[in-house]
């Protein structure tokens, strides 16, 4: 128990050293490369992301989602990335409403973007493969920016 | 330090090899939830001032948001959600042993004002205001066919609660809150300007005024009483000025967007969340200046050319109390009860809701303040009244809290009734000397 009590006290005080070393998956091939991702979109989430979504991933109650184990992190690749590009607001997640205003953030570069999701996918309990620069040029230009 | 709380940690992960499932978890943010949860006792849990003790009326009683009680010790509840279809709770307790044991339920929408006036209850959903007669017992008369007083307020998800307050001259007082954090042609967008003039304060980022007792009322037919108020939730009506007191919610991500002009931790702090006194006419200044408590003046917002030391143009409405940022204040009351000692008696309770703007510093608030009051000013400094609604210090700085305070009340012996709408805990505080 006592180790238990030390553990956590250990891990908070790592989690405020934002370092992404050992919380990152680290799948069978392209491990560096996925470290890597994870380590420059860490970074990224500091700065973008972090405000809104917290330092744990799990949001704020009413207002912005949480990212740990969301369905909509986890799935489809498109529509994950669609939602940085774009922004979003209201939605309805698992019977709770979320009425915060996410921005889009279509300055971020496509890696900036790629590296964003591929931490957020592999961090708070989550695991998915990683998110390409690729991916994001392909669907940054076939998505328009939303109306202002 | 960084490296030894590494080794500690590896070292820990690999001898406690039981823990190691576990400790990604927790690694990963989430492991808080995995804990086994201590047994809360909810009325116990809260710190108040020598001679105070709190009950709780109800406990995981849902979304619980405004509430209010009536003469004869019946309170009724605002679900911010419907619970059983239900989003108006009315709780009584017929065998005075201090919980709610009589509990009905109706209004099939959910919302956050609620409010009672010479024989009526009056509630919000987040479009519309309604009001409903109650009986000599104070039992609702036909639950089911309310008169719509107000229709047609603007919601737009963000800042769409609507808090109503009643005046002694037959008035209703409602808050439509501004759908945007500070007016940017792009809401939140790092470097977007804002929009002169606001459009937005037309409509919304204000107080409007009707009367209370007439149907199918909408902005057309009210009064906008006050402008420049980013979002009001607490409010109440001051019988000693005869006026209308109110806490907006003031702006969020000053570091986030402006990283030029601000650090974290001055974002942390900044803006004020302030009190206002309002009059017919009053303009607060949202989006174009905010408060700052640690300068004592109104500066120029960033969207508007600010870097955090030009002053405005044009001066707004000073603020009554100026509270650190962030601490999201959701209930105000003015204490004219004769339980209390003195020195609260026509002060301010202000509960407020607990940060989230604060990260990545630690969180702030989740607790009651009191602000004391002499001849419709305030006359000392403000000071904690009831804490640890979340749980601890830890928990208070992670933001992941046990309860988050929201509404205020008071009850006819003069004791301070106060929600939690995250699990739904009404608490009844008493003073015993």
């Amino acid at each position: 128990m006592l180790g238990g009590v030390l553990f956590v006290l250990a891990t908070t005080l790592m989690s405020q050293t934002a370092k992404p070393t050992s919380q990152t998956a680290k799948p069978t091939t392209q491990g560096g490369a996925m470290a890597a991702q994870v380590t420059r979109g860490k970074q990224v989430y500091l700065q973008q992301c972090l405000a809104c979504h917290q330092v744990d991933g799990l949001g704020v109650q009413g207002m912005n989602p949480p990212l740990a184990k969301a369905k909509a992190v986890l799935g489809d690749k498109a529509a994950l990335i669609k939602i940085v590009l774009n922004g979003m607001q209201g939605v309805d997640i698992g019977g709770e409403s979320y009425n915060g205003v996410m921005a889009p953030h279509r300055d971020l570069t496509d890696q900036e973007v790629a590296d964003a999701l591929t931490y957020v996918r592999n961090s708070f309990g989550n695991k998915a493969s990683a998110v390409t620069a690729a991916q994001v040029k392909t669907i940054r230009a076939t998505t328009k920016p939303p109306a202002q | 330090m960084k490296s030894t709380i590494k080794n500690f940690y590896l070292a820990t992960a690999l001898c406690l090899a039981g823990f190691v499932a576990f400790g990604a978890n927790d690694l990963s943010g989430d492991g808080g939830k995995k804990k086994p949860a201590k047994p809360v006792d909810a009325a116990s849990q809260l710190k108040l001032p020598g001679g105070f003790k709190a009950s709780t009326v109800v406990e995981g009683f849902g979304r619980t948001r405004h509430l209010v009680v009536a003469p004869n010790g019946v309170i009724f509840v605002k679900l911010e959600r419907p619970k059983d279809g239900k989003g108006i709770y009315r709780l009584e307790d017929t065998n005075g042993d201090g919980k709610a044991d009589k509990i009905t339920g109706f209004g099939n929408y959910g919302g956050t004002g609620m409010a009672i006036k010479d024989g009526y209850l009056y509630a919000s959903s987040n479009t519309d205001v309604y009001r409903y007669k109650l009986d000599g017992s104070n039992d609702v008369v036909n639950p089911d066919q309310p008169e719509k007083i107000v229709s047609g307020l603007l919601d737009r998800n963000q800042h769409n609660s609507k808090s109503i307050v009643l005046d002694n001259s037959g008035n209703i007082y409602v808050n439509v809150g501004a759908y945007s954090n500070a007016c940017q042609i792009q809401d939140r967008t790092k470097g977007s300007p804002g929009r002169m003039p606001c459009p937005i304060l037309d409509s919304a980022g204000g107080i409007w005024q009707f009367k209370a007792d007439q149907p199918n009322q909408t902005y057309g037919t009210g009064t906008h009483y006050a402008t420049g108020l980013r979002n009001v939730v607490g409010l109440d009506w001051n019988g000693q000025t005869n006026s209308l007191f109110v806490m907006m919610h003031g702006r969020d991500q000053l570091s986030s967007l402006w990283p030029q002009y601000w650090d974290d931790k001055q974002s942390a702090e900044l803006p004020a969340e302030c009190m206002y006194e309002l009059h017919q006419g009053s303009n607060c200044g949202w989006p174009y200046i905010f408060y700052d408590q640690n300068q004592h003046r109104q500066v120029l917002g960033p969207e508007y050319g600010g870097d955090g030391k030009k002053g405005p143009d044009k001066e707004y409405q000073e603020p009554v109390v100026a509270f650190p940022g962030h601490l999201a204040p959701d209930g105000l009351l003015f204490y004219t009860g004769n339980q209390f000692p003195e020195k609260y008696k026509n002060g301010a309770f202000v509960a407020f809701h607990g940060s989230w703007n604060r990260a990545p510093e630690p969180q702030a608030g989740f607790f009651v303040v009191f602000v004391p009051f002499a001849n419709g000013k305030p006359s000392g400094n403000w000071e904690v009244f009831a804490d640890n609604f979340s749980g601890g210090p830890d928990k208070t700085a992670s933001g992941r809290v046990d309860y988050r305070p929201c509404g205020l009340a008071q009850g006819p012996d003069g004791s301070l009734y106060v929600t939690d709408d995250t699990k739904g805990v009404i608490w009844k505080i008493a003073y015993n000397k």
